[in-house]
């Protein structure tokens, strides 16, 4: 073990675990109550483009949301977790197999009430970190000065690729110029992208409307997609379409891949809520003016 | 080999054509499919070029032998090597050795990696030794430090050295670090 990079990290590792502190006191202070909830499970949701580690005592969850809802359903308000979660396969800069994810949900809310809430909170923490809205983030100067650009999904791929993704079904492409060239709308402002075609809704409810854009939002910051912000869906019947066809995406790589029935169960007494998934460690390389997801954490995977 | 199997200095064949992995990165939206940026040198031609895959991407691997051979001699721009076992010489091209090429001097033993019969990459022993064939007796200029000098050695090379080696002085070089390790005769 090098103690030596170890020790060089010191100072990102502590504006980190402010960062943690100062996220927890957000959330306290508006009401919301801290959960944990099991890492392990007998079988995550199924997504077709997540892959999960697997144990002989079950899956690392690639994210609380399985054992989160069934907590709203029972009552308990608004919720927030800080975890670990597990996604096999995700490595690189900007991704581990193992990350921290901040997960919040918010009852009587909308995607777009929690993308402001979440626009707060990052805001909360420059101040609180650097003393301004302006941060450098890899030689660019971001002002994070509220409120933040917000471009539909549509708008967004029209004009940085010249066509429309709720109109045209080309979603390889989409998931490419996603990462690429949108995601560098947000190089000077944040970018609050929202309505994302329905067919890529995932856990989201569709707009009341217009049925062809689901209630979902991204927040990307200095190229960094931080944050997925949903409107949750509470038909239990819906939810079990959209999985069967994750599901039969999800079998051709692995023939265990099951129907979570308890969460559609549980989904039935969801209230309305809003909810919201940030990855930790990107929030803390662009607080910290790091290029890569191992300069803000402790140890290599 | 799946693309997510993918790591730095693996060698693929594509279309048939060997490349170096020089880079990976990888990229995914949060709730969509992977996106693998690699950086590849063609070990033919040594182009490097950066394409983009996707999750499931398949490739083959080029199988790559390695072989001790003795350098021997350049001619326009094609520098020949003998191996070590068969005798059996071959030929590589300037843009195979590239910078490595400032540190072959004849007889010099090095590895050379195969690939189906045809010299594709060198692998140099961690230093050389080359004569120094001019160097300044006195430190003169703002280019150098008060330590060091400039030298020019047999092989073409300029590197800085100690104020204390001298013309026909024999050094020893990293090839790693390309820097000045200790004089090791005159």
């Amino acid at each position: 073990m090098d103690l030596g990079v170890l020790s060089g990290k010191k100072g990102n590792l502590k504006r980190r675990a402010e960062i943690l502190n100062l996220t927890r006191r957000f959330f306290i202070e508006r009401g919301y109550l801290e959960v944990e909830t099991p890492s392990l499970a007998p079988c995550p949701i199924p997504e077709a483009f997540i892959e999960p580690i697997t144990s002989e005592c079950g899956c690392l969850l690639p994210s609380p949301e399985l054992y989160m809802k069934p907590l709203l359903s029972a009552g308990y308000g608004d919720i927030f977790q800080i975890c670990h979660a597990f996604r096999r396969g995700e490595k690189g800069a900007r991704h581990r197999e193992e990350f921290t994810l901040l997960e919040y949900y918010r009852i009587g809310r909308t995607y777009l009430d929690l993308a402001i809430e979440t626009e707060s909170l990052i805001i909360n923490l420059a101040e609180c970190l650097i003393g301004s809205a302006k941060i450098q983030y890899q030689g660019k100067e971001i002002d994070l000065t509220p409120p933040w650009p917000r471009v539909t999904v549509s708008d967004s791929f029209m004009s940085t690729c010249g066509w429309d993704p709720v109109n045209v079904h080309d979603d390889e492409k989409f998931d490419f110029e996603l990462a690429t060239r949108v995601a560098a709308m947000s190089n000077e402002r944040p970018l609050i992208l929202y309505d994302f075609p329905s067919r890529m809704a995932s856990l989201a409810r569709l707009k009341p409307s217009d049925s062809k854009l689901a209630e979902r939002t991204e927040i990307f910051i200095g190229g960094l997609e931080l944050a997925n912000i949903f409107s949750e869906l509470t038909d239990p019947e819906e939810q079990r379409r959209r999985f069967e066809n994750e599901l039969d995406v999800a079998r051709s790589r692995r023939k265990d891949a099951k129907m979570p029935e308890d969460f559609l169960e549980s989904l039935a007494k969801l209230p309305e809520a809003a909810g919201g998934a940030l990855g930790m460690d990107r929030l803390v390389m662009l607080l910290c003016d790091a290029g890569t997801i191992d300069e803000v954490t402790a140890f290599p995977v | 080999m799946e693309v997510s199997e993918v790591s730095k200095n693996k060698k693929l064949l594509i279309d048939g054509v060997p490349f170096n992995v020089e880079g990976v990165d990888f990229v995914k939206p949060g709730k969509g499919r992977a996106i693998y940026h690699l950086k590849l040198r063609n070990l033919i031609n040594g182009t490097l070029s950066e394409p983009t895959y996707h999750s499931g991407d398949k490739f083959d691997e080029a199988t790559i032998t390695v072989r001790d051979m003795q350098y021997l001699y350049e001619e326009h721009g094609h520098y020949t090597f003998m191996d070590a076992e068969s005798y059996e010489q071959h030929v590589m091209g300037e843009e195979n050795v590239g910078d490595k090429k400032l540190y072959l001097k004849d007889s010099l033993g090095v590895q050379v990696m195969m690939w189906e019969d045809r010299p594709i990459d060198l692998i140099l022993p961690k230093a050389v030794e080359l004569k120094v064939i001019e160097t300044e007796s006195a430190l003169k200029g703002a280019t150098v430090t008060a330590q060091q000098k400039m030298a020019k050695l047999e092989t073409g090379m300029s590197i800085g050295v100690p104020a204390f080696v001298k013309e026909g002085d024999v050094i020893r070089i990293s090839t790693i670090t390309g820097s000045y390790v200790e004089r090791v005769g005159g």
